[in-house]
């Protein structure tokens, strides 16, 4: 077996079974285990107990001379299973070309995320930061094993063995071996104790531009992806949930539904009503002919412009402290100048390509899904305790995703549950799929919240800024999730500041102040989640700054950042590479902004063309610091993809409510970006010795600020609120 | 009875006939590489070729699809189809990769008839074909290296 793109879906998790145990000798295999800690856990998983399934692994080697990477992170198209083999493939040097991957089990003591705690889980651009020691060392280690096992093959001493190119070498007489050939004997190596690690200089494969190891299945049509996944009799579950969120089932008649051929069963379940039947359409057939009453009681039934006449009342009460230096009042007080500026922005929908979806087999005291599963420990925990198994009980098979910008890490499992609570509804008689159409999709929730931002901002006399007082008014994301104690600080929501609570920008006096609006509309993090909106606010807020002060925008920052010197040189980096001061044409202008999110600082700047009310982004020109760049290519093709994911927001898409209900639903009404929309993108990449850090989220916030400040170049109208196109 | 030939070979399929051919591929024949994506022919994910036209599969009832020559992704070939999928896999285009079969499709449609597209041609051929990871750019490298390939 190769990739699970190119094996068939159904017999992957199987295969990889057998390979485990019969992997020691008789099948000629190398597997090497855990390295977390470092120490004493360390072992070679290569013998496991005949018919237990101890996938205690993270690479594997067999006779074919593949080398497979167990790869604890999920895969929505930010390159991760490519980068985590090149970082193996260095430190083993192997050659590329025989490097494979394979999605890991459920393991959250084995595969969890060395940032999260004890949870297995993609997410917040962590997954090359998080294993870029873990997985250099799995490497070495077995590099070490590999020599070892040929000094003792050839009866040479160690000293004398080169690896290159996945070729194991004597140097001194023409003795080779291939890592396939020297598997077995490796395995019987002692796991060493200690690597070290080769220095940058010594790097053949990180930092260059090695090809994706998805790319030929993806192109070839072959990837399997959770919603490809067949079970024998399997029955395919749609839900009607309500127009409100909130609202819950009343009451519901399905004797129309159930005449529709291939319709097996209606279920109501906690979130709707579910119809299972033999195939997709049947079952969508049969949710279109059921009859559904609705208790609306505890449902949201505002519309969007009532909430945020809500959001503007709490400004004028006092909110929470979430930051305060230095004496922000004073500052404004005694400014020469003050700017105030109100920024809103809409819930948005993350509307991956793929709708979610998912497959359970409940077989009573055990449970299997498949799943593009994103944070596989939440969804195991959450499914058992549907199903009422211990977490170890579920077994889960990652499959790749569709995209996901947030939306399939689901902080309360919730497609999940549903999944088993369908799963346990029909007694686990047959596997259930369930399925999510776009309209479930869009009008779902789970939304990047709706928030209003209040930024007041004064000039001294000579120009610098004396205060900065800011109000942000939102729902919070982790209330009511597993992830409420690591992001709630004194009833403050992280995410609701992320951005504000770390600006680059030397403010000597600087308060946030923060307004909790509750509701019944589930949220969740989008792409870059509250970089997504502070970001904009901050980087237009300091171009109305320096426009106020007369300043050139990029000086104007550049006098603010010089404690930053990273994220002054991303900025100096864009601004020179795009050919900042040029005088343009009428009509175009040129706006800039630069933002650190995930520990990485990137800078953009956007070139405009207005005409009328008509705007199009001609060029985008970045420059990122994400420490050392594994793969420089995949850095450069996740931020063209934050321009092209984002522009469409920047521009017109919303999720609005009237009376509660969502007032879009599909792809015409919450458009995405279009191919000739797409701007130009050159991606510059400042070189770094410093640890990788994030890229699937960074290259999102500074999108936003830099078109709106361009927009004002051209147009001298500055548009604070997103979408840009709502306010024009 | 609904008689349909996907990929070169001949299927019966006893199901309604007002079913979108994208579930009869998906469901019934198993011909996953086919996407769902919209339901409404908005984002071209379920694009597949009948008699070398592209089409969305999602908005065109099975029924209406008897006795034509469907292609799916799994059963495209040819000069075009080859050079399509090289540049695609030499640009490293896919990121997650669940529309680029119908991108392909839509791509390979284009260059059937448009030997040597103009980014105008690209912008009209494409446009219907979303790709929310947003690899417009390399889709579009990519169709000019095919073009270049085919010349």
């Amino acid at each position: 077996m190769t990739t699970p793109s190119i094996s068939n879906a159904l017999s992957l998790a199987a295969s990889r079974r057998t390979f485990l145990q019969g992997a020691g000798a008789a099948v000629g295999g190398f597997i090497l285990g855990s390295f977390v800690p470092f120490g004493k856990h360390a072992l070679a998983a290569g013998k496991p107990v005949a018919g237990v399934f101890d996938p205690n692994v993270f690479l594997k080697i067999g006779a074919d001379n593949l080398v497979t990477v167990i790869t604890k992170h999920f895969e929505m198209g930010q390159g991760v299973t490519t980068g985590l083999a090149t970082l193996v493939a260095e430190e083993l040097d192997a050659d590329w070309s025989q490097m494979r991957y394979e999605f890991a089990p459920a393991n959250p003591k084995l595969y969890n995320n060395l940032f999260f705690g004890p949870n297995q889980a993609t997410g917040a651009s962590t997954s090359i930061a998080n294993s870029w020691e873990q997985m250099r060392k799995v490497g070495a280690a077995a590099r070490l094993m590999f020599v070892a096992a040929a000094a003792a093959r050839w009866n040479v001493p160690a000293e004398d063995i080169v690896v290159a190119k996945g070729i194991v070498r004597h140097r001194g007489s023409a003795r080779q071996a291939t890592l396939g050939e020297l598997a077995v004997e490796a395995m019987a190596v002692d796991v060493p104790q200690k690597v070290n690690l080769k220095p940058a200089s010594e790097w053949r494969l990180i930092g260059t531009r090695l090809p994706r190891l998805d790319s030929a299945a993806k192109t070839a049509g072959t990837a399997v992806y959770a919603s490809d996944v067949r079970r024998p009799d399997m029955l395919t579950a749609v839900v009607r949930r309500p127009d409100q969120f909130g609202a819950t089932v009343a009451s519901f008649d399905a004797s129309e539904a159930t005449k529709i051929p291939g319709v097996v069963d209606v279920v109501q379940i906690h979130s709707g009503v579910a119809v299972l039947a033999r195939d997709t359409w049947s079952a969508l057939r049969g949710r279109d002919a059921l009859k559904v009453t609705w208790d609306t009681r505890a449902a949201e039934t505002r519309s969007t412009a009532e909430i945020l006449t809500e959001y503007r009342a709490l400004t004028k009460t006092q909110g929470l402290t979430a930051l305060s230096r230095g004496d922000a009042a004073a500052g404004l007080a005694s400014a020469a100048r003050t700017l105030e500026a109100e920024f809103t922005f809409p819930f948005l929908a993350h509307a991956p390509m793929e709708p979610l979806n998912g497959i359970m087999e409940f077989r009573g005291d055990s449970a299997e899904i498949w799943s593009g599963c994103q944070l596989q420990s939440i969804d195991q925990r959450m499914a058992a305790r549907v199903l009422g198994l211990k977490p170890e009980q579920v077994k889960i098979n990652t499959f790749l995703a569709g995209g996901s910008f947030g939306r399939r890490g689901s902080a309360v499992g919730d497609w999940t549950i549903e999944l088993a609570t369908l799963a346990k509804a029909i007694n686990g008689r047959a596997p259930v799929q369930i399925v999510w159409t776009r309209e479930d999709d869009i009008k779902g929730g789970f939304y990047r919240p709706m928030l209003l931002h209040k930024a007041t901002a004064g000039l001294d006399a000579r120009g610098r800024i004396s205060g900065w007082q800011h109000k942000v008014v939102s729902k919070r994301i982790f209330v009511g999730t597993p992830f409420e104690r690591v992001f709630l600080k004194d009833g403050v929501d992280r995410s609701t500041i992320d951005g504000l609570n770390d600006i680059a920008y030397d403010l000597a006096n600087y308060s946030v102040e923060v307004h909790n609006a509750p509701s019944p509309v589930p949220l969740l993090w989008w792409r870059s989640v509250g970089h997504s909106h502070t970001a904009h606010v901050i980087e237009t807020v300091i171009d109305e700054l320096a426009h106020l002060a007369r300043r050139d925008p990029v000086a104007f920052r550049l006098d603010l950042l010089a404690q930053h010197p990273r994220d002054a040189a991303v900025l100096r980096l864009a601004a020179e590479k795009a050919g900042w001061g040029e005088t343009l044409p009428p009509g175009r202008g040129r706006g800039v902004a630069v933002h650190q999110s995930f520990k990485t600082r990137v800078a953009m700047v956007a070139d405009v063309s207005v005409e009328g009310s008509a705007v199009r982004v001609d060029r985008i020109v970045a420059a990122v610091d994400c420490g050392v760049a594994v793969n420089p290519d995949i850095v450069v093709a996740q931020v063209e993809g934050a321009v092209g994911f984002a522009l469409s927001s920047v521009l017109r898409n919303q999720i609005t409510l009237t009376d509660g209900v969502v007032d879009q639903g599909n792809f015409d009404d919450y458009e995405p970006t279009r191919m000739s929309e797409m701007p130009k993108v050159e991606v510059h990449i400042v070189k770094s010795d410093a640890a990788p850090t994030g890229i699937g989220e960074p290259g999102l916030p500074p999108l936003a600020p830099a078109i709106g400040n361009a927009i004002f170049a051209a147009t001298g109208t500055r548009l604070r609120s997103l979408p840009l196109a709502a306010e024009a | 009875m609904i008689r349909l030939t996907v990929n070169g070979e001949p299927h019966r399929l006893d199901i309604d006939p007002e079913m979108p051919l994208l579930w009869a591929l998906r469901d019934h024949l198993h011909l996953t590489a086919t996407k769902f994506g919209c339901g409404r022919a908005h984002c071209g994910a379920c694009t597949v070729h009948i008699d070398g036209e592209a089409v969305r599969a999602c908005a065109m009832r099975v029924g209406d699809a008897r006795d034509q020559t469907i292609t799916t992704i799994e059963g495209v070939s040819g000069d075009v189809a080859e050079a399509v999928q090289d540049a695609w896999q030499k640009r490293d285009v896919v990121q997650c990769g669940y529309c680029q079969s119908g991108q392909i499709m839509s791509a390979i449609s284009l260059l059937g008839s448009t030997r040597k597209p103009t980014d105008a041609d690209i912008d009209a051929a494409m446009d219907g074909n979303i790709c929310r990871c947003g690899t417009y750019v390399r889709i579009r490298q990519a169709i000019h290296d095919a073009a270049k390939a085919l010349a």
